[in-house]
């Protein structure tokens, strides 16, 4: 579990050249060189890793494999299944219990009851624990422009480069316009976000960012919103149905989204949900590992939400590109493809390579510097190898001590240095190994400013959604993403929820799927959505049969 | 099997497996064939669904890790704590003050505390609970919120402590507490947040939104960066 003789060989020339590195500044790229380094390595410009999607709203778009799979696959239910037994019947359902779905609880519940409608109802459905989410595990930060120096037009500016200045314009003003206000908001509920003695905001520079701007709240600054959320969720008692995933949306005969389809995890049993408005928060998809990359992602992140709404009819976009964090975990194997936050790098800490030399300016966008580390380890070979075959480059974490004084690392990054010294790494000694790893899914469910889509009561909120970040997002975005469009949501789905009259229930758009998938000559095998991946080892059969006493088949 | 592989011998719910050393509970689950629903969140260490308890054969010492970060030992027995009832308080925060009084109003089992020290030992996270159990029934809010703010909330504290008290609700309410009325409010957000809605920054975001992509693209390029 220690490092290897060889690592610790070139952990010696890292630490001949870090004296000199820290003085130095490697040049940042131009966006010619940019450009030309993300064609030749990043993961996104692998053709064969995507395929044009052959049926739905999407066809003809390219989207990586293990999507289109799910994309085009079968629903789990059947067109005529019994929907006359309503298990709940509500105003508001949210499907994903996240920072999104937490947030648009909140504000849903808070809306109705604004607006004096007694006995409506929210109901928060969740695949796994309300909290079992992306939202808990990151690490950076949330941005927001509350400094003097800063403002919402500036934070625009660092999104639209940042997204390749193909992100929605108007999605991009709702976030940076109700960002100082979502900080506010989650001040107000007891996040404890790291601040001066006097009450200013601890901000640091996140990748692409020409502001400090990211609050933090230490290195668990997604769990310290995630936490607050549910638990201001159980005050308000909200109810939450745990361990409930959605399989399939229910439409009415008017052809507006009336809610849906839930399954009991573990007695296998559906629930009916007829619901005025929906809103899908069910998070990314890493647990796909696109193109066979580790993850960052939570258990369950398996892109359900966007096969649900994809049969309905809603529009998917930027399905042609996700996002690799740079710095994922490459040692030891026991974590590998864990988040090393871009704080570290935020910090000081510098990437540099098996002979101790940097090799990119560490801030670059995280599409640029994941693209310089596949290029210096499959190009240029300059990797270092582990054990099991995993290839990396160092991080230069000691530096942050150098930089910002001993203790740094211990105050800043509790949650990483736990991370590393249950395996009797200490990283404010010894530099970590990081390799690109999966991370995020940029794009989504289209939808407007208020998180409407093209299916009437329809709303989505969080990574689920598409255009806030065009095809690449910023660090510190998701966490104010989820806030700031989470609680857009629970408004505007609660304000729909009054006006709305169901028609009867169907699922007769099952049926036109199933019609779609014939035309268009394909025979899927699979059915979606995944709901779980699948990591169990499958015994082979002829590994069995060798064995004494167990028939062959 | 593969030629030569390490294998160690772990008992899941009682039954023996061998598999490789190496792996972590949650993978050696998985390696035996199990497909995990409960017991498994975030696999990173950061949302508490894991907790383990184990012994190892041979010794009487009740050991505890998260199932996603903690590697298999041989002779290790494995049982996973993923849930376990306790209390929650209902509290609306913004008519809670930070005391001890509210403490004990909504928790008041704390009072129980030992100061036995259970807690601490078992703690995945090896925070110092009994520590911060005492700072809160002395209402020393901001000392539980420094103290207790790595808790995953995995529960296990709760789950060995004789007192029956719930440490990690204790916790929560502390540091949101901390956070709405102890720390001070900052005020440079406040005043954006009214310059906002005043619309001080509405001509420039709807100049930015009409811009061409050039005139962006010329516009980010000659950003000034604030300097480390």
């Amino acid at each position: 579990m220690s490092y290897t003789t060889a690592m610790l060989e070139s952990i010696k020339k890292v630490e001949e050249t870090r004296a000199r590195r820290l003085h130095e500044a490697h040049p940042r790229l131009t966006p010619q060189e940019r450009q030309e380094l993300l064609q030749a390595f990043h993961p996104d410009y692998i053709r064969q890793s995507m395929r044009e999607l052959r049926v739905g709203p999407n066809k003809g778009s390219r989207t990586p494999n293990e999507l289109a799979d799910l994309l085009e696959a079968r629903p789990i239910l059947a067109p005529d299944f019994d929907l006359s037994r309503v298990d709940y019947d509500v105003d508001v359902l949210i499907i994903g219990g996240g920072g999104a779905g937490s947030a648009a609880a909140l504000l849903a519940q808070e809306t109705l009851a604004a607006l004096n409608s007694d006995g409506r109802k929210v109901l928060l459905a969740t695949k796994l624990r309300h909290g079992d989410a992306n939202t808990m595990m990151a690490q950076g930060g949330i941005q927001a422009a509350d400094k003097e120096n800063d403002s919402p037009a500036i934070h625009y500016l660092d999104v639209l480069g940042g997204g390749g200045f193909h992100n929605d314009p108007d999605l991009v003003e709702a976030l940076v316009r109700d960002a100082p206000s979502v900080i506010q908001w989650l001040e107000g509920l007891g996040c404890m976000f790291d601040k001066m003695p006097d009450g200013t905001m601890k901000t640091i520079h996140g990748g692409g960012t020409c502001r400090k701007r990211m609050h933090a709240a230490r290195d668990y600054s997604g769990a310290e919103i995630m936490r607050t959320l549910r638990d201001e969720v159980r005050n308000r008692q909200i109810p939450v149905v745990e361990f409930s995933p959605a399989v399939e949306l229910l439409l009415d005969d008017k052809g507006q989204c009336a809610g849906a389809v839930l399954k009991n995890l573990e007695t296998e049993e559906y629930l009916v949900v007829r619901a005025k408005t929906t809103i899908i928060a069910t998070g990314g998809s890493g647990r796909l590992h696109y193109q066979s990359f580790p993850t960052t992602n939570h258990y369950g992140a398996t892109g359900d939400g966007l096969v649900l709404a994809y049969r309905l009819g809603a529009k998917l976009a930027f399905m042609d590109t996700m996002q690799y964090h740079p710095t994922g975990v490459a040692f030891p194997e026991q974590i590998l493809g864990l988040l090393v936050t871009e704080k570290v790098r935020g910090l000081g800490a510098q990437l540099t390579n098996v002979d101790g030399a940097q090799f990119i300016y560490p801030l670059e966008t995280r599409d640029v510097v994941s693209a310089a580390i596949i290029r210096e380890c499959k190009e240029r070979g300059k990797g270092i190898s582990t054990p099991t075959g995993q290839v990396g480059v160092w991080l230069d974490s000691p530096m942050i001590e150098i930089l910002k004084g001993e203790g740094t690392i211990r105050r800043e990054l509790p949650a990483m240095w736990r991370q590393y010294m249950r395996f009797n790494i200490d990283m404010t000694r010894q530099p970590i190994l990081t390799y690109p790893t999966l991370h995020y899914q940029n794009g989504g469910i289209a939808i407007q400013p208020d998180c409407s889509t093209s299916i009437p009561n329809l709303f989505v909120a969080g990574e689920a959604s598409g255009g806030v970040h065009g095809r690449n997002r910023l660090m510190g975005n998701s966490l104010l993403d989820v806030t700031v469009f989470g609680r857009r949501a629970g408004v505007a789905a609660a304000q729909r929820s009054r006006e709305v009259v169901l028609g009867q229930l169907t699922l007769q758009h099952l049926a036109a799927w199933q019609r779609q998938l014939k035309e268009a000559g394909l025979q899927p095998t699979i059915t979606a959505p995944m709901i779980l991946p699948d990591y169990t080892r499958h015994v082979h059969r002829a590994e069995l049969a060798n064995v004494e006493g167990v028939g062959a088949e | 099997m593969p030629e030569g592989e390490n294998l160690v011998s772990v008992y899941i719910m009682g039954k023996q497996y061998q598999v490789p050393a190496g792996l972590t509970i949650q993978k050696a689950m998985e390696w035996a064939g199990y497909k995990l629903l409960r017991g498994c969140g975030c696999r990173g260490g950061f949302c508490g669904a894991c907790g383990t308890v184990y012994r190892v054969a041979g010794d009487y010492k009740l050991k505890v890790g998260l199932a996603c970060q903690t590697v298999v030992v041989d002779g290790m027995y494995l049982a996973q704590i993923p849930f376990f009832p306790a209390p929650k308080a209902i509290y609306d925060i913004t008519k809670t003050p930070p005391t001890a009084a509210s403490i004990v109003r909504l928790y008041p089992e704390t009072l129980r505390c030992l100061q036995c020290g259970t807690c601490r030992k078992v703690c995945p996270q090896e925070l110092d609970v009994m520590e911060y159990m005492a700072a809160a029934m002395r209402g020393d809010i901001a000392k539980v919120a420094d103290l207790s703010f790595d808790c995953l909330m995995c529960g296990l504290c709760a789950v060995r402590c004789p007192a029956e008290t719930v440490q990690y609700n204790v916790a929560i309410l502390c540091r949101r507490l901390y956070g709405r009325y102890i720390a001070p409010r900052a005020k440079h957000l406040a005043a954006r947040v009214e310059e906002v809605q005043a619309g001080k920054f509405d001509a420039e975001l709807a100049a930015l939104k009409a811009a061409s992509k050039e005139e962006l693209q010329k516009q980010y390029n000659a950003r000034q960066i604030e300097p480390e």
